[in-house]
C-alpha cells in the first residue's frame, strides 16, 4: 500500500519521461484555460468584490455565439467582431439591470445575482442556439489542426498545434491585459477602483463606466477561452463546468492576484493530471479530477487563509 | 384592526420572551398549522402531494438546515447537496443492514451522519473566511459525490450505481417505498419538519443562537466578549448538517424513491441556497415562503402555457423556466435583498397600526 503510494508513482514517472511529459503538457493546456477563467473572476473581483459566478457561462455563451452566427453565413472574422459586440451589450446590460440596482448590498446578494444571470443565460442560448454539441470553427479562424511530433528522451511527444496556438493567445493576452492594467487611464481607474471604492470615486472615476469596461474584458476573455476550450472538446453548455475548476485556482491564487490567478491554474491543470494519472486512476478508481484541485487549495488555504498571493486579510473591530 | 397589539401586556420576562409575545402570530399560526395537519390532507390530490407538499416541506427543511450555518452563523456554504447525500446513503445504508429498524427512528438517525461529515468539513472555516470558505465548502460538495459513485458499499454493490428505497413499514402501514401512499408519506414528512422546526426556532432562541449570531456579526468582536468561535462555528456546522441529513434522508426516502449520486449535485445546493436567500437569510419562516416560490414556480410555469392554450413544446417551456426564474431571483434580490421574510415583517408591521397611519 505505502509503495503504491509513495514508491511505484515515481518509479513509472522516471521509467517513461515521455509520458510525464504529456501528462505535464495536457496539465498545461487546461491549466491555461483555468487561468483564463480565473483571471475573468479576478478583474471582476477586485474592481467590484462581486464574486461573479457567470464567468462560466459567458465562456459557454460566447462561444455558442460565435458558433452560431457563423452557422448562419457570417464570415469567421465579421463573427469575432460580432460576438465582441454581443459580449459589450450583454456587459452594459449586466451592469444596468443588475448591478447598478444592488449596489452595496452584502457580497452573498451580488453573488445570487450572478448565479440568477447564469440560469437566465443558460436558458436564452439554449432557446436561441439549441443544447445540443457543436463543433468550435477551428479551421475558418486560421487554427492550425495538426500536431508536433517530439522526441524526446527515445520517446514520442504528440503536441496539438491548436493547443500551442491557444497557450500563445493565452500568454499574448494577459500580457495585453497587464499592460492595459498598469500603463493606460482606464487600467490604472480600474486598479484604484480595486483598492479603494470611495477614494477612486471621489477623483472623479465613473464607477458605471468601469463596471461596464471590466465585464466587457472579462467578455473578450470568456471569449478566448471559448474558442481554446471548444477548439479542444466541442461547445456546450458542459463547458460551463470548467467554471466551477476555476474556483480552486482563485483560493490557490487570491481572489484579487492576477499572479495569482495565472500561477494557480498552471498549477493546479499540471497537478491534477499527475494525481489523476499517477495516483488516482491505479488506487482510487479515477475521476479524482472532479475534487483533486479543491482538496489541494483548502490543504494551501488551511496554511495561508488568503491564498498564495492575496492580500493579507486585516480585521479590525 | 385585525393585527392589533394594543394591551397586550407583558408583566413577567418569561411572558416577554415567550415564543408568540403577540397573541395574533399565534393564531395565524394555529390557522397555518390547521391547514397543513387538516385540510391540505383531506383536499389534495396525489399529484398535489407529489408535486408541491411534500417537496415544498422537504426543501424547506433543506434551508432551514442552510439558513442555520449560512444565515444564522454567518458561514456560507456551497456544500449543500452533498451534505443531504450523506443523510440520505446513512439512512439506506441503516434500513438495508438492519431491515427491523423504525424506518422514522432511521431517517433521524442518518441526520447524526451527516452531521458528523458537516464537523470534519466545517474545521477549515475556524481559519478560513467569507467566499474563501464557500469554495471550500465546495470541496465537500465534489468529493462527497464522487465517493456517493465510487464507494460500492454505499449503494449495495448495486450494478445500476443509484439507491432504491426498499418498502419500509412502521405500525403495520408502509410509509416509504413503492407501495407507500402519498397522504401517510406527507404526515411522516410534515410531523418531521414540525418537529426540526420547533427545534430550530427554540435553538436560535437562546443562547446558542445568540452565540452564533454574536459570530455573524463579527468574529472578531464575539471573540473578545467571550464566545468561544471554535464552539460556536462547530456547533453551527453540526446543526445545520443535522437537519439538511434529515431532510437529504427524507428527499429520497419519503418523495423521490430512488437516488443517483448525481441527484446530489451543485444544482440542488444552488436551488437551496436560493430558497434560503429569497426567502430570507436569518429567519426561519423565511424558509417556506422561499419553498413555496422555488418548487411552486415552476410548477405553476409548467401548467400554464397548456391551460391557456398556448402551444410551445414542453423543451421550450423548459428553458423558458430556467430564464424565468432566473430573472425572478434577480428581480427579487433587487426589490428585496433581505427575502420574503423582511416582506412579511413590513406588511405586518403596516397591519399593526392599520387603518392609522401611526
Amino acid at each position: 500500500m505505502l509503495n503504491d503510494i509513495f514508491v511505484a508513482p515515481f518509479v513509472d514517472m522516471f521509467a517513461a519521461p515521455d509520458f510525464l511529459m504529456q501528462v505535464l503538457w495536457e496539465g498545461l493546456v487546461s491549466g491555461i484555460l483555468y487561468a483564463l477563467i480565473a483571471l475573468g473572476f479576478v478583474l471582476i473581483y477586485r474592481s467590484s468584490r462581486i464574486f461573479n459566478f457567470a464567468q462560466g457561462i459567458m465562456v459557454v455563451f460566447a462561444a455558442l455565439t460565435l458558433v452560431g452566427l457563423h452557422a448562419m453565413g457570417v464570415p469567421a472574422w465579421i463573427c469575432i467582431l460580432l460576438t465582441l459586440g454581443v459580449m459589450f451589450v450583454l456587459a452594459v446590460v449586466v451592469e444596468r439591470v443588475v448591478l447598478r440596482p444592488l449596489v452595496g448590498q452584502p457580497d452573498i446578494i451580488l453573488f445570487m445575482a450572478t448565479i440568477g444571470i447564469t440560469l437566465f443565460l443558460i436558458g436564452l442560448g439554449e432557446i436561441i442556439f439549441g443544447g445540443e454539441n457543436k463543433v468550435m470553427i477551428t479551421a475558418e479562424l486560421g487554427i492550425p489542426t495538426g500536431s508536433v511530433l517530439l522526441e524526446p528522451f527515445g520517446g514520442l511527444l504528440i503536441l496539438e498545434q491548436k493547443d500551442i496556438t491557444a497557450v500563445i493567445v493565452a500568454a499574448l493576452l494577459v500580457v495585453g491585459l497587464l499592460i492595459f492594467l498598469n500603463k493606460t487611464r482606464m487600467g490604472r481607474a480600474i486598479r484604484a477602483l480595486g483598492d479603494d471604492h470611495q477614494a477612486a470615486l471621489s477623483v472623479g472615476i465613473s464607477l458605471q463606466t468601469i463596471w461596464v469596461l471590466v465585464w466587457f474584458i472579462a467578455g473578450i476573455i470568456a471569449l478566448v477561452t471559448g474558442i481554446a476550450w471548444g477548439a479542444r472538446a466541442g461547445v456546450s453548455f458542459a463547458l460551463e463546468v470548467i467554471a466551477y475548476k476555476a474556483l480552486p485556482v482563485l483560493m490557490l491564487g487570491g481572489l484579487e492576484s492576477i499572479t495569482g490567478a495565472i500561477v494557480g491554474g498552471l498549477m493546479i491543470g499540471m497537478l491534477e493530471k499527475l494525481f489523476e494519472i499517477y495516483w488516482g486512476q491505479p488506487l482510487l478508481g479515477g475521476n479524482t479530477e472532479t475534487w483533486f484541485a479543491f482538496v489541494l487549495a483548502l490543504i494551501v488555504l488551511l496554511f495561508r487563509p488568503q491564498g498564495l498571493f492575496g492580500e493579507r486579510i486585516i480585521e479590525r473591530v | 384592526m385585525l393585527y392589533r397589539t394594543a394591551g397586550q401586556f407583558k408583566t413577567s420576562y418569561t411572558a416577554d420572551q415567550a415564543l408568540f409575545p403577540i397573541r395574533q402570530d399565534a393564531y395565524l399560526l394555529g390557522i397555518i398549522l390547521i391547514f397543513a395537519w387538516v385540510v391540505f390532507p383531506l383536499t389534495a390530490s396525489e399529484f398535489t402531494f407529489q408535486t408541491l407538499l411534500i417537496p415544498i416541506l422537504i426543501y424547506s427543511l433543506a434551508a432551514m438546515g442552510l439558513n442555520i450555518l449560512t444565515g444564522y452563523a454567518g458561514q456560507l456554504s456551497l456544500g449543500t447537496a452533498a451534505f443531504m447525500g450523506v443523510g440520505a446513503y446513512a439512512c439506506y445504508k441503516m434500513v438495508t443492514i438492519m431491515p427491523w429498524m423504525n424506518p422514522v427512528v432511521a431517517i433521524l438517525l442518518s441526520g447524526v451522519f451527516s452531521a458528523g461529515v458537516g464537523v470534519a468539513f466545517g474545521i477549515p472555516s475556524l481559519r478560513i473566511k467569507g467566499f474563501y470558505l464557500a469554495i471550500a465548502t465546495l470541496a465537500a460538495q465534489f468529493f462527497l459525490v464522487w465517493l456517493f459513485e465510487k464507494w460500492a458499499w454505499l449503494y449495495n454493490y448495486n450494478a445500476s450505481g443509484a439507491i432504491q428505497v426498499p418498502n419500509l413499514k412502521m405500525f403495520g402501514v408502509y410509509i416509504a417505498g413503492p407501495q407507500a401512499d402519498s397522504m401517510i408519506q406527507y404526515f411522516v414528512v410534515l410531523g418531521i419538519v414540525t418537529l426540526l422546526t420547533l427545534l430550530c426556532i427554540n435553538l436560535t432562541r437562546g443562547n446558542l443562537g445568540r452565540t452564533w449570531k454574536a459570530t455573524r456579526d463579527m468574529d472578531i468582536a464575539a471573540e473578545l466578549i467571550g464566545i468561544n468561535l471554535m464552539k460556536s462555528k462547530l456547533t453551527a456546522f453540526m446543526v445545520s448538517s443535522y437537519v439538511v441529513g434529515v431532510a437529504g434522508a427524507l428527499f429520497v426516502f419519503m418523495w423521490r424513491g430512488a437516488a443517483e449520486p448525481n441527484l446530489f449535485d451543485i444544482p440542488l445546493s444552488f436551488r437551496i441556497l436560493f430558497i434560503a436567500i429569497i426567502g430570507g437569510l436569518g429567519s426561519i419562516m423565511g424558509n417556506y415562503l422561499g419553498a413555496i416560490l422555488i418548487v411552486g414556480l415552476p410548477v405553476v410555469l409548467n401548467t400554464l402555457p397548456q391551460t391557456l392554450g398556448i402551444p410551445i413544446s414542453s423543451a421550450m417551456v423548459e428553458h423558458l423556466n430556467i430564464m424565468i426564474i432566473g430573472s425572478l431571483i434577480i428581480f427579487f434580490l433587487i426589490i428585496e435583498p433581505h427575502g420574503l421574510a423582511r416582506l412579511w415583517a413590513l406588511i405586518r408591521e403596516k397591519l399593526i397600526i392599520w387603518p392609522f397611519p401611526y
